[in-house]
């Protein structure tokens, strides 16, 4: 698990291309959108698109990416429960 | 259609990992490709705006240029009426062959929302409206090469029926690694007469 | 004083009919182009309105022998051809020519050849269709998302009021292809049944393919109807998601009405965008309120045709012009329970109306949004 979250760190900083956040800056439980990260609504299209390339979860409702998507915390939760590869 | 003369303010050229602003250089860099020669003049003018790493390339090009024009224009305690009127030959080109390389391959098909956005020209002007709060008048045009008559006549139109105070307008060109911008900021008043044959000069230089 | 500006001549080639009159025949009859689809181009069914290749090649060979045309070149030729010939225009250096379009010949980059991406060049595409038509003046290209149809309608405009041209020919166009269905998808902005504008229900899109054409001239010989104000105004706000308070769209009308020295109680009709994702409908319903436009009689067309996105704007337009002529108003297709916040106007069934003012707006990616407005010619 605590693999993961770093590897989910490094991975969402390379794909939403945020410069000057380090993986060290990133807390396990820090808001990705909003306050936290300042994601907006194409970064969570595009985590919707690395959920199924990297670890093979297809959304069937892209709503419950709100809930996925809370933190570092809440994503690896369910990846770990979900992952295909 | 009234006769009103219009004036260029400011003009700004990126090229060949050089900006000029005004006909004088103002950063160079030795950068191979532009992701570094753009990052290089983003950090040298202290522009914090990280939004910027996630545009494509035609909307750093513009991005840049635009801001270097606009820093010093923009009174952010008001409105500012200033047109944004682009134009170039590839359109959003080199975005497209990215975004049709990650859906040409069936066995590795992951289209990338992120990357489909800047399939649209017009998306670098959106990038610079939102960051100076330019809710204004804004078109994207494509030619085959700079059409200097149809960009004075636009630009003029605009400002002669009263469509906007000020157009920011020129040239955004950008496709794998070729690139081009100029840009310009055509008003009612100034010292530089604003015509097709200025604007064909400023071009080339 | 600045000049007056007309539309004299339209023409649409769509899934349901290659010319007005069986358009608008098709539309009272509440028929859409719009079907399932399960192919090659996306890896699941989709609903879209798609031209038919056989029915396309078989009109386009009774107006040109050559092969050397793209499926979306042949629309574009098939569009303006009858407008071309019916204008009896001297094609000299006062006679424009604008194309609108968001993605062109964008199917030619699926195929590696440097031939074939040459021709994904919107200026090449332009030049084709110039070509055919051997008009003198080098082609205009608006590529401005989904506005860029409507779009055109205000460029011509103000490019005769700067009195480079006499008159513009215009055409729009795009078509339905793996690319933009793929990213339409990756948006999550594919509705699942055929798009339901302003619905409780709706989920998005679908898309469609269409090409049309209007010739804008400053004569008012044979005008349909007169051009009176215009805007194309930012949001400010995000590159693909609408203003929540609708501030460009709301401005852009702002503007064409100002031009136009009418008020906002005096449009007659608007034909919106309306392309049925759920926040575009809600941002539109908003800024029509806001403006006090919420009595005025609306539909969109996406129940017909799809979003046709470079031609939308064009189409529409060419649609909501033979309205007025005919004074009808047209069912807003796909339409059940009112989905958005604000209450506006629907039209839920064929009517015949007189309209003075018709209004057509759209809104697109970038945050671009167009508003322009027509009065009746008497």
């Amino acid at each position: 698990m605590e693999a993961l979250k770093q590897e989910l760190k490094a991975k969402i900083i390379e794909v939403l291309n945020l410069e000057d956040i380090n993986v060290a800056d990133v807390k396990d439980d820090d808001a990705l959108f909003g306050d936290g990260l300042g994601l907006d609504s194409i970064d969570a299209l595009e985590l919707i698109v690395m959920l199924d390339k990297d670890y093979g979860i297809k959304l069937v409702d892209p709503k419950e990416g709100k809930n996925i998507f809370q933190s570092i915390e809440t994503m690896a939760a369910y990846i770990t429960a979900n992952r295909t590869k | 259609m009234l006769e009103n003369k219009t004036y260029i303010e400011t003009f700004c050229t990126i090229q060949n990992n050089e900006i000029t602003l005004n006909g004088e250089t103002i950063f160079k860099s030795d950068s191979d490709l532009f992701a570094d020669f753009s990052k290089k003049a983003y950090q040298n003018f202290d522009i914090n705006y990280p939004k910027f790493f996630k545009m494509d390339n035609l909307s750093k090009l513009a991005f840049l240029a635009a801001e270097l024009l606009l820093k010093n224009e923009i009174d952010e305690s008001k409105e500012n009426d200033i047109a944004l009127v682009f134009a170039n030959k590839s359109s959003s080109l080199d975005t497209d062959v990215k975004y049709q390389n990650s859906i040409s391959d069936k066995e590795n098909y992951f289209p990338s929302p992120a990357v489909f956005v800047y399939t649209l020209p017009n998306i670098c002007i959106g990038e610079i409206s939102i960051k100076h709060q330019l809710k204004s008048e804004n078109s994207f045009f494509i030619f085959d090469a700079f059409n200097s008559e149809f960009m004075t006549n636009y630009a003029e139109v605009l400002l002669h029926t009263k469509k906007a105070e000020k157009v920011l307008c020129g040239w955004v060109e950008y496709y794998n690694e070729e690139y081009k911008a100029f840009l310009y900021l055509v008003a009612n008043e100034g010292k530089t007469e604003h015509n097709k044959q200025i604007i064909e000069n400023l071009y080339n230089k | 004083m600045v000049k007056e500006v007309f539309i004299t001549e339209t023409n649409c080639i769509t899934p349901i009919g290659f010319d007005v009159a069986t358009n608008i025949q098709n539309i009272e009859s509440g028929i859409s182009g719009i079907q399932l689809h399960q192919n090659a181009m996306l890896n699941k069914p989709f609903y879209a309105s798609t031209i038919n290749n056989e029915e396309l090649n078989l009109a386009f060979a009774k107006i040109s022998p050559s092969e050397n045309f793209t499926r979306l070149e042949k629309m574009m030729i098939l569009a303006l051809q009858p407008i071309v010939e019916n204008s009896k225009l001297d094609l000299n250096n006062k006679v424009g020519f604008l194309l609108s379009t968001t993605k062109g010949n964008i199917t030619a980059l699926a195929n590696p050849s440097e031939e074939s991406f040459q021709s994904a060049h919107l200026h090449q595409l332009a030049k084709n269709i110039a070509n055919f038509f051997e008009f003198k003046t080098e082609p205009i290209v608006v590529s401005n998302a989904c506005v860029s149809g409507i779009l055109a309608v205000s460029v011509a405009k103000r490019l005769i009021q700067s009195e480079m041209f006499d008159s513009i020919f215009v055409v729009a166009g795009d078509e339905v292809s793996e690319f933009v269905l793929s990213g339409f998808n990756s948006f999550q902005a594919m509705s699942d049944l055929p798009c339901k504008p302003y619905s409780k229900n709706r989920t998005g899109v679908s898309l469609g393919e269409a090409t049309a054409a209007v010739l804008v001239s400053s004569s008012k010989e044979n005008a349909k109807i007169k051009i009176i104000g215009d805007g194309a105004i930012n949001d400010a706000n995000h590159i693909s998601g609408p203003s929540r308070t609708g501030e460009g769209l709301f401005r852009s009308i702002e503007s064409a009405l100002a031009e136009a020295k009418i008020n906002a109680n005096q449009i007659d009709y608007i034909s919106a965008h309306g392309t049925a994702t759920p926040f575009n409908d809600e941002m539109e319903a908003i800024a029509f309120n806001r403006l006090e436009l919420e009595n005025v009689p609306v539909n969109s067309l996406k129940g017909y045709y799809g979003h046709t996105l470079g031609a939308s704007g064009l189409l529409e337009t060419v649609i909501g012009i033979q309205s007025v002529l005919e004074s009808k108003l047209f069912v807003s297709l796909g339409f059940d329970e009112i989905g958005v916040s604000q209450p506006i106007n629907i039209i839920k069934e064929n009517q015949d109306k007189n309209s003075n003012y018709f209004l057509k707006t759209a809104s697109g990616f970038g945050g671009c949004n167009t508003a322009v407005l027509f009065e009746k010619v008497k």
